[in-house]
């Protein structure tokens, strides 16, 4: 009895949170399309969300793209295949790669700065307050955040293309005596733009979740430093297992064809 | 339906427990009400629900005239203009520098341009006692008593004819307590504005207070002028503004007596 009523309570908390959630995304898809748009906060959040997350981004995304030649050049090796590097790093770089460990970067740093600054406000009634002054939180603080980075995320991810070929490109011709002209030529011959334009459809969609998974569990939290606490690492678990599951949704959808 | 502020048979229930209970509660126009009670006697709960941050289950809030309950914020966006509101702990927007949470409604509303909203905070900072040399700091770099002075500039800065005020002298120190009770005794004199304050520092009861009301277990069981409140007789009362251990006020569901173990 004791197993079904844990089973049952699981149940029922997935539930609402789901429903919660589901109300949440209502309310902020509501809040994009409605007057007035703060303009200035989006452009605070662009530079937050985008720009600081630059380094982070394109530091992963070399050391991504060197050891993913370094496997191809070993795994190629056991079928003399060692020429397929530069075209396997590319696909694999602006497919997934790029996109998906951008995202995961992205999650831990955003949404879990957007779930403790917007968890604070609620804990210390600025939420309340914002309602009180006759100010939607859900245009002033989620709304910003969602377009900053819906939008900010394919740039981000097509930094990262760009850096991991690059990462791809010293290991193979510094580590493996590539020449350098036919590793570019071979990229550039082989890379089609769906690969990359379907990386940075992905990278949006990741954007819009890392900002809602922020912002919501930031919404929700309770009870103190320990909720703003808990709301932070429930916004980068979530964020991070929904853009792998929307990762794989997507390119089921996109590459199934 | 005469007073600025009416509530009539407001209950609110959070899951099993039962925080307000029929509350009835008048408030005249121009008039400063301050409830009373413990902690957990429902007094935020009935603050937030007056404000529309909270929806009672039950009962009437009429606020100028408009029975505001289940209104939708654009609905009450008239109600809201004209109420000033001062938290607890003044709930300043940690992101903006002073003089942007001052005058945040006017900046939001587009009825001030930058160079007016400075002077906006500049005039509300100066009926609180502080200078133009705050305008741009930020909230992190003042004190526990300037948050609340700051806090009471934003809600007086729209010059409403309502203000709200939870808790305001909670955290701070006698001589900042008797500041921020003289402050907010002139404000409103001076705006001439309707005011329901909520504490349970007797100091502040005795300094703002036209007219006290105890709220104890989610329902108002005592109500009566400052002079009234001095010489009331009621138990519950007296217990709670002389602070005494023993009374008929409960503990989480025992007496004090008990507690105490001066009774069965």
């Amino acid at each position: 009895m004791q197993a079904i009523a844990t089973i049952g309570r699981f149940f029922l908390a997935f539930f609402r949170q789901t429903g919660l959630l589901t109300l949440f995304i209502v309310q902020a898809a509501k809040a994009l399309v409605t007057p007035p748009v703060y303009a200035r906060l989006i452009g605070q959040q662009i530079m937050r969300i985008g720009y600081y997350s630059l380094p982070v981004v394109a530091l992963t995304s070399f050391f991504t793209g060197g050891a993913l030649a370094i496997q191809i050049y070993h795994g190629g090796n056991q079928f003399n295949s060692e020429a397929i590097v530069s075209s396997i790093v590319a696909l694999g770089i602006t497919r997934e790669l790029g996109p998906v460990l951008g995202g995961l970067m992205v999650a831990g740093r955003v949404s879990a700065a957007i779930a403790a600054e917007i968890g604070t406000m609620r804990v210390t009634e600025q939420i309340d307050a914002l309602t009180t002054l006759s100010t939607d939180p859900f245009k002033y603080l989620v709304a910003p955040r969602v377009i900053a980075a819906t939008m900010c995320m394919p740039v981000l991810a097509l930094i990262a293309d760009i850096i991991g070929i690059l990462g791809g490109f010293v290991v193979g011709t510094q580590s493996f005596g590539f020449n350098a002209a036919i590793y570019v030529q071979q990229t550039v011959n082989f890379l089609q733009p769906d690969d990359v334009i379907s990386g940075l459809l992905k990278a949006a969609v990741f954007g819009f979740i890392i900002a809602i998974m922020g912002c919501y569990h930031g919404y929700h939290s309770k009870g103190g430093a320990q909720g703003v606490g808990r709301a932070t690492t429930n916004a980068v678990v979530a964020s991070s297992i929904l853009i792998l599951a929307a990762n794989y949704l997507m390119t089921s959808l996109l590459f199934s064809a | 339906m005469t007073g600025m502020i009416t509530l009539a048979g407001v209950n609110k229930t959070f899951g099993a427990k039962h925080v307000l209970q029929g509350v009835d509660l008048n408030i005249e126009r121009g008039q400063s009400v301050v409830v009373i009670g413990g902690s957990g006697s429902g007094k935020s709960v009935m603050l937030k629900s007056i404000l529309g941050l909270l929806t009672p289950d039950a009962g009437t809030i009429h606020v100028d005239g408009t029975q505001t309950v289940g209104l939708s914020r654009a609905q009450r966006t008239h109600i809201d203009a004209n109420i000033g509101m001062l938290f607890q702990n003044g709930a300043l927007f940690d992101s903006l520098p002073i003089w942007r949470n001052v005058a945040f409604r006017g900046l939001q509303d587009n009825t001030l341009d930058t160079q007016a909203a400075r002077d906006v905070a500049v005039a509300s900072l100066k009926q609180v006692g502080l200078g133009p040399e705050l305008l741009d700091l930020y909230p992190a770099a003042l004190s526990g008593g300037m948050h609340k002075r700051v806090g009471l500039a934003r809600a007086i800065a729209s010059k409403p004819d309502i203000i709200f005020f939870d808790e305001p002298t909670t955290g701070l120190d006698p001589i900042m307590t008797d500041v921020i009770n003289h402050l907010i005794r002139d404000c409103v004199r001076e705006l001439g504005a309707t005011t329901l304050t909520i504490t349970h520092d007797m100091t502040s009861v005795r300094a703002i207070a036209d007219k006290t009301a105890l709220l104890y277990q989610g329902r108002i069981i005592w109500q009566g002028t400052t002079d009234e409140l001095e010489q009331s007789e009621d138990p519950f009362l007296n217990q709670f503004i002389n602070g005494l251990a023993h009374g008929p006020i409960e503990v989480e569901g025992q007496t004090l007596e008990r507690v105490a173990g001066g009774g069965s």
